[in-house]
């Protein structure tokens, strides 16, 4: 039976748990802060001085921490780019614009234990030497802004945040900004554009990350809420640690959110990689309901490709004594970790796993996700925009009796025409793959309501 | 008319400047404010909001038409936004707005938020609210209320509604 591995996770839900500073306090709160900004200065062997900043940027490299919004990059990797002899200002956003669909951990952290959110974005700041931070929450979460501004009040009277963190002599002051319901906004240079009071419209690349050119032109580090946590717990536990936990190359823990045609859906914490995607379903979410069969899963928010039920997929996996030997696994045997899903086709994401069974309609899942694409689609690009609406009203007609044969190719042909770079950002894959996986994954679904739709009547022109 | 702002909120909108740098950023925060304040957003609020911020209007009318949660026209007192996506569908969320709409005497079928004549009560269909677990959800002005069944949906519309 799989087990969670809670980390982040490990207070918050345990009863009398309260999102105050007193509470995150006696549960060991901002201990790791108070350790990590009193970190001498050391001489490394060739000779150079390593700051204390230096060194929690070098843990958090060394423990090999990807993004957990959805690209999954090495946040070491993404900090290392920053300037720091630009001159210029460097800014720090804790992105809370949790908008991909089934994804919902951000939120339970933000409402249930946000002191553990600043105390990781404080860290975070000062290893990067970010005077002012913004915390980038989405519009729809007025209570979890509140809660925030709560906190962020308390550990500035308690001198966490603001002028001399500590005694450290450290400023860093952190104000949280709401969005107003655009999806875009989670892009991170779209996230800084509405940032500055524009549009959500994300930005030409490159330069690729904002680290170079970022908020006002200016380098900035744009992590998720759960990144930005679990830099507290690689500072706690130290790099190397941290490293041990979870898959070689996507280590630590993370948390899944399994929604859906499950009995128990949730957010559950685990070990990367050492929880396969059947034990996720049916362990931790309880399994499906009675009588019912797995269908598809959509492994990593609704961007994700869909893995079909019985698939199987080849995963290369190194013994003991280092030889590299595949095995073939099937879908619910597949760890679930950066690399396995990509080995499969698809990706971890946002770690968003949506659950479908036998009483599901893939054209009505599918026509769902499109729709949500149609909408969220900032229109910057054309392929973008006009293909997200058109392959919504394909689906839509598909459902209602009135589609053709042909639509099932036709929608393929359309996902092509946007995906693969063709546009500014990866909003582009995100609402192209869905369709291209379904399609080619459920062919008979789509072409048999295509078939036996009524053929359509041109209307006759009016006198 | 001319468009006032309350001192209280002029006050707290100057503090909400000193959190950037530069005063454009602000503009997203100020509407938030200005639609709560008075409900929607009018062009006054607008033209407003970009004198303060030093823009042109049209600055701050692309933010409008661009961002989903601004509007331009008043709303009920009850905002009743039902979680469209997946999860929640999966979970019987097009029921729920179905009975929404059908117990406040609103057609289901008609885009966009749908206000009843009295001005009370406002239904909308919105994408993910990101509560996914405890589908289907759907927010009442600030609030949210998870795993709703069709019994609570009833009582909500019943109760906050009036009878066709």
């Amino acid at each position: 039976m799989a087990q969670e591995f809670r980390l982040i996770l490990k207070h918050l839900d345990q009863p009398g748990y309260t999102p105050d500073l007193e509470c995150y306090l006696r549960h060991g709160g901002y201990e790791v802060l108070k350790k990590a900004v009193s970190l001498a200065p050391v001489s490394s062997s060739d000779g150079r001085t390593i700051t204390g900043q230096d060194k929690i940027r070098q843990e958090v490299k060394l423990s090999g921490l990807r993004g957990r919004g959805g690209a999954g990059f090495p946040c070491g990797v993404k900090w290392g780019f920053i300037d720091h002899k630009s001159g210029k200002p460097i800014y720090l956003i804790g992105n809370a614009d949790e908008s991909e669909p089934g994804t919902f951990k951000d939120r339970q952290i933000i409402h249930k234990d946000p002191h553990q959110l600043l105390e990781g974005m404080i860290l975070a700041g000062y290893a990067n030497q970010v005077q002012l931070a913004y915390i980038y929450i989405r519009g729809e979460f007025m209570e979890g802004a509140r809660l925030l501004n709560r906190a962020l009040a308390e550990a500035r009277s308690n001198h966490f945040l603001g002028k001399n963190i500590l005694g450290s002599g450290y400023d860093l002051e952190i104000y949280v900004h709401r969005g107003a319901g655009a999806y875009i906004c989670g892009e991170e240079t779209g996230l800084i554009e509405s940032l500055e009071g524009k549009r959500a419209y994300p930005r030409i690349k490159p330069p690729y990350f904002p680290a170079v050119l970022g908020l006002y032109q200016c380098p900035t580090i744009v992590n998720n809420v759960e990144t930005l946590c679990a830099v507290k717990h690689v500072m706690a536990m130290g790099g190397a640690e941290y490293a041990k936990l979870g898959s070689p190359n996507d280590p630590g823990t993370r948390i899944v959110c399994v929604s859906g045609q499950v009995k128990n859906p949730g957010y559950f914490e685990i070990e990367i990689g050492k929880v396969t995607l059947g034990e996720l379903i049916n362990d931790l979410a309880g399994g499906l309901r009675e009588k019912r069969k797995l269908k598809a899963v959509i492994p990593g928010g609704s961007s994700a490709k869909v893995l079909k039920a019985g698939e199987k997929f080849k995963l290369k996996h190194r013994q003991a004594d280092g030889k590299e030997v595949v095995r073939e696994v099937d879908l619910l045997d597949l760890p679930y970790d950066a690399e396995s899903l990509a080995a499969a086709g698809s990706m971890c994401g946002s770690g968003a796993v949506v659950v479908l069974d036998d009483s599901a309609d893939v054209v009505e899942v599918l026509a769902n996700i499109s729709e949500f694409y149609a909408h969220e689609s900032c229109g910057q690009c054309t392929p973008c925009r006009e293909g997200s609406l058109w392959m919504s009203k394909i689906l839509q007609r598909l459902n209602s009796g009135r589609g053709r044969p042909q639509d099932a190719s036709e929608l393929v042909r359309i996902a092509g025409q946007i995906s693969g770079g063709k546009t500014i950002c990866a909003f582009g894959e995100a609402c192209a793959w869905p369709v291209e996986s379904f399609v080619a994954k459920f062919k008979n679904d789509f072409e048999a309501k295509g078939a036996a739709a009524e053929p359509e009547e041109p209307e006759p022109l009016k006198p | 008319m001319t468009f006032t702002v309350p001192a209280q909120l002029e006050t707290e909108l100057d503090e909400l400047l000193t959190h950037y740098p530069e005063k454009r950023s602000a503009a997203v925060m100020f509407l938030h404010a200005l639609q709560d304040h008075f409900g929607f957003i009018t062009p006054e609020a607008m033209e407003w909001t970009a004198a303060r911020l030093g823009l042109q209007p049209i600055s701050v009318l692309e933010l409008v038409t661009f961002y989903p949660m601004f509007r331009q026209q008043p709303v009920g007192k009850l905002h009743f936004k039902i979680c469209r996506t997946l999860s929640c569908a999966l979970a019987g969320s097009y029921r729920l707005h179905q009975l929404f709409c059908e117990k406040l005497g609103l057609d289901c079928h008609q885009p966009g938020p749908q206000t009843t004549p009295d001005g009370r009560c406002t239904v909308e269909f919105v994408e993910c609210l990101a509560a996914c677990g405890a589908a289907p959800v759907l927010m009442c002005n600030d609030r949210f209320y998870e795993k709703v069944t069709e019994a609570m949906a009833e009582k909500m519309a019943a109760e906050h509604g009036f009878e066709p």
